[in-house]
């Protein structure tokens, strides 16, 4: 061993862990399957969050355009839910479902009605009249008629709105680990209060990386499930 | 329901708002601080946004902070801030605040001017006005409703961003739910969040009254059809959302 110090220095180990770096490979390498782990939380928690919120969005959207009265009252109640600091919301849902990834997913799926709701009634609003009433003619009614000509036409205001709110979601699913199950959020609270520098960061770049990717994979399926709108873009 | 009775017979307990950590000290701190932050935001992006929306340039740079800003958790900026030589300082918790009312503010600003009608603004060049009354005196009339939707919208974000500032132990409401939960008080975490609800749905309430009260245009909008019933309200969702 060459040595360029004094030989006790080459006992102790020196590494990036030890000097509390903000970029640490040592941290990857050791600690990979709590990262993992944190990881595999955090997809899960705001794919099951995304996914039911899309489902009760689109019940309440279609609701509000059958029910004229009712769209005010949900896009009001969606909107003042929105409000609420993330924080307080999983605080008040904590009595009823504890320490749980539920009163996480429940808040999460709450806060993505607003943007949800909204999405997909700009995007059915936005189906021109003669195009509906052409459907009509041909025989189109009820869950037909919004299968197969309102949802597709509305699909690229739809997309904007889910892509948006899987992002937002993917942010605020950190604040869960008030309690215990925020993911990568659960990493920064410790590494915050232990003062360990990568851990901290590294989880916070995963989240904007989760984030991206994400935004990227919903921009891939709108393509794939909108083939008419390629045509127009190019 | 329990939980929530309980946190009721915390918030009216009246030896829980007085003293250095009572309600009452940590409400003030969270106005404050959402006061000045709003503030400094607002000092920063107005500016910056209208007179990039009166110039028509710089778009992509005002709707990508606004996307940067949704993918970034609020409680990762609060958690590496704290870890730089800020540390406990209250700088830490305004500096987290600004960066996340910024990004609302900014969009809104540049999708309001942008969204003044081109017609207006040709005529009123025709008429010769210059660059300068343009802005004054037509355009930033028109766009008052966005970009009062965004200040809107920042404030429930700061708002909110506050009351995380507490898992850093920074100052605010939010100190009462985490020191709730650290003393594993149930009542005590369930009547913070109820405070720190009630606190953002009457702000929230107070910014709409706000932003109709300050609209020059708000007698020509008279009976507005429903379709146009949310002009006004920040541009959402494709531009600009963010919550914390």
């Amino acid at each position: 061993m060459a040595l360029s110090g004094p030989v006790h220095t080459a006992t102790l180990t020196d590494n990036c862990l030890v000097r509390n770096d903000w970029v640490c490979g040592e941290y990857i390498r050791t600690r990979q399957d709590e990262i993992v782990e944190a990881l595999i939380q955090h997809v899960t928690i705001t794919a099951i969050s995304v996914v039911i919120g899309f489902a009760v969005a689109l019940v309440l959207a279609v609701a509000a355009r059958r029910w004229g009265w009712l769209r005010g009252t949900i896009l009001g109640t969606s909107t003042a839910l929105y409000t609420i600091p993330s924080l307080a919301l999983f605080s008040l849902l904590f009595p009823f479902t504890g320490i749980s990834a539920t009163t996480v997913i429940i808040g999460l799926v709450l806060y993505s009605l607003t943007i949800l709701v909204r999405g997909i009634l700009t995007g059915l609003d936005a189906v021109p009249a003669d195009v509906r009433e052409s459907a009509v003619g041909m025989g189109y009614d009820g869950f037909r008629l919004l299968r197969n000509v309102e949802l597709p036409l509305a699909m690229p205001a739809i997309f904007a709105s889910l892509r948006v709110a899987t992002v937002s979601t993917i942010a605020l699913t950190t604040v869960g680990m008030i309690v215990n199950h925020g993911g990568l959020g659960n990493l920064i609270n410790r590494g915050q209060s232990s003062n360990f520098h990568a851990e901290v960061l590294t989880a916070s770049v995963l989240c904007v990386v989760l984030a991206l990717i994400a935004d990227a994979l919903l921009l891939g399926l709108q393509r794939w499930l909108t083939p008419w709108r390629r045509a127009v873009s190019s | 329901m329990n939980g929530l009775l309980d946190g009721l017979g915390w918030l009216f307990d009246g030896a829980n708002w007085g003293g250095p950590a009572g309600i009452g000290t940590r409400l003030v701190e969270h106005l404050w601080l959402t006061g000045l932050s709003m503030l400094i935001a607002c000092a920063i992006a107005l500016p910056i946004g209208l007179w990039l929306g009166h110039l028509g340039r710089g778009g992509t740079l005002a709707i990508n902070i606004s996307n940067v800003g949704r993918a970034v958790p609020t409680f990762a900026i609060l958690a590496l801030l704290y870890m730089t030589p800020l540390g406990l300082s209250v700088w830490t918790t305004i500096i987290a605040l600004v960066l996340f009312a910024i990004p609302p503010i900014l969009t809104n600003a540049y999708v309001g001017m942008r969204e003044v009608d081109p017609d207006a603004v040709e005529a009123a060049r025709g008429m010769g006005m210059s660059g300068g009354q343009l802005l004054r005196g037509i355009e930033l009339p028109l766009a008052v409703p966005l970009v009062m939707g965004g200040v809107r919208l920042a404030t429930v974000q700061v708002l909110a961003t506050a009351t995380l500032a507490a898992v850093i132990s920074g100052p605010g409401l939010g100190r009462i739910i985490t020191s709730g939960f650290g003393r594993q008080d149930l009542a005590q975490v369930v009547g913070g969040a109820i405070i720190v609800g009630v606190l953002a749905l009457v702000v929230e309430g107070l910014m709409a009254l706000l932003q109709r009260a300050v609209d020059p245009m708000r007698r020509a909008r008279r009976a507005p059809p429903t379709r146009e019933r949310d002009r006004g309200m920040p541009v959402m969702p494709d531009e600009v959302v963010s919550g914390a």
